[in-house]
């Protein structure tokens, strides 16, 4: 736990520091919709009980309108992957480009969530966190493209 | 999209917006990790105009299923099964059941009887009585799930089922649907489509199927609302409990077996 906290702290403080220290720091892969208006540092900390939290909100008591849910991580901070054949796809927590590995390999800790849960949305998942986009193929290509366009704008 | 989640995430939009305004502020600045109430159950952060959220007080789901109805070669209930909830039978030992056909064959005449058998959902379930670590629960409105965040795997609860009704994940899965994670080294049965009735969907993914084959053998609903058509029947018509001699009092009822 404490091994925890310290590396997380290490985070932070990088993310505050000058520019000069940029190759220090994990390039963090911009997300789509809504920023969070608790702030990223807020969620970059607390994120890991803020999950713990809801999901048993979920599981336990059937609430299913929770602010902390994996799949609203996986819509907004999916990383568009190399193309795989005509459809393409963001990568999944397999790939050391997804949002999720990209900070938890540079503090080496674990995820266990993608051992269950999906690490690629589905076309349901996006249309129901961002519903500017449509639950089909038109949807999900909309989507792609703005995630491309995302990650090709400067940091 | 129509289901209540969209309508919620507008609503998550507006309780963020009283974030941010600061009307809120006094739950955003308490210590971190005290905060935690804040987040998650927006039914009290975002007031009284939030759609229902959570489970139905005082609802006792259940199946009602007519065995002289369901025809020996149907196996509709177990695929509609299978793709709404991203598991796959290759016939091998160790697949997954959620729910499968079983055919029964009185040893006296000779009668069969081909019937759906699925977790069915005991008031009193052996499952939870035996799990080390309360990842067997069974929610207010009895239905009984697994919680695999807390499931070690022990498999405990697979022994203890008289129906066995429940399998245990020996491979790495992937490609799971967001409504129904899965994975290795964790135990799952069926959840009554918890997911459906917690949008609202009034019903499950088998009794969809069985319904749309026209052989309308299988019937979801409240056992508690005695307005409801489950409860009509199983008023009216004979219904039997699968192992009634065990006294688990089943969410799950067999008509002509
Ligand atoms: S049928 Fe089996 S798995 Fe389902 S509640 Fe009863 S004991 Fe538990
Ligand atoms: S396998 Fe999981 S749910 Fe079943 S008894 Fe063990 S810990 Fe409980």
């Amino acid at each position: 736990m404490k091994n925890l906290l310290t590396s997380l702290l290490a985070v932070l403080a990088l993310a505050i520091a000058p520019a000069h220290a940029q190759e220090l720091f994990p390039s963090i892969p911009k997300a789509l919709g809504e920023p969070h208006p608790e702030g990223n540092e807020y969620w970059r900390i607390n994120h890991p009980a803020l999950l713990a939290h809801d999901r048993d909100l979920v599981v336990l008591e059937g609430i299913r309108d929770v602010d902390a849910s994996l799949v609203g991580c996986v819509v907004c901070h999916a990383v568009n992957g190399p193309d795989q054949g005509p459809v393409p796809m963001p990568v999944d927590a397999g790939s050391p480009d997804n949002s999720c590995q990209v900070c938890h390999q540079f503090v080496a800790i674990e995820i266990g969530c993608f051992v269950c849960h999906a690490s690629v949305p589905s076309k349901e998942d996006v249309a129901m966190i961002l519903p500017q986009y449509s639950a089909d193929d038109e949807g999900w290509r909309d989507y792609m493209e703005d995630l491309a366009a995302l990650q090709e704008a400067p940091q | 999209m129509t289901s209540p989640l969209h309508k919620e995430k507008g609503a998550e939009l507006s309780r963020r917006d009283i974030l941010k305004s600061g009307a809120a502020l006094a739950t955003v600045t308490l210590a971190p990790g005290v905060t935690l109430m804040a987040f998650g159950g927006k039914k009290a952060a975002a007031g009284e105009d939030m759609p229902a959220d959570g489970l139905k007080p005082g609802a006792r789901w259940g199946l009602l299923i007519d065995a002289a109805k369901c025809p020996e070669d149907c196996s509709a209930c177990v695929s509609a099964c299978s793709a709404e909830l991203g598991w796959e039978n290759n016939g091998l030992e160790t697949d997954p059941q959620w729910i499968r056909k079983v055919t029964l064959r009185d040893k006296e005449t000779g009668r069969t009887n081909s019937l759906p058998v699925m977790c069915q959902h005991c008031e009193s379930p052996p499952c939870v009585d035996v799990c080390p670590t309360g990842a067997s629960f069974k929610r207010e409105d009895g239905i009984v799930l697994v919680n695999r965040h807390t499931c070690i795997g022990c498999r405990y609860c697979m022994m203890a089922c008289p129906f066995k009704a429940r399998s245990f994940v020996f491979a790495p899965v992937s490609d799971q649907k967001s409504i129904a994670p899965r994975g290795i080294g964790t135990v799952e049965g069926c959840t009554l489509c918890v997911h459906k009735i917690d949008r609202g969907d009034g019903t499950t993914a088998c009794v969809e199927a069985c319904t749309a084959t026209g052989n309308n053998a299988m019937m979801f609903g409240d056992l508690n609302d005695p307005e409801s058509e489950i409860a009509i029947a199983v008023a009216t018509y004979a219904s039997v409990e699968l192992r009634a001699d065990l006294g688990l009092n089943l969410g799950v009822r067999y008509q002509n077996i």
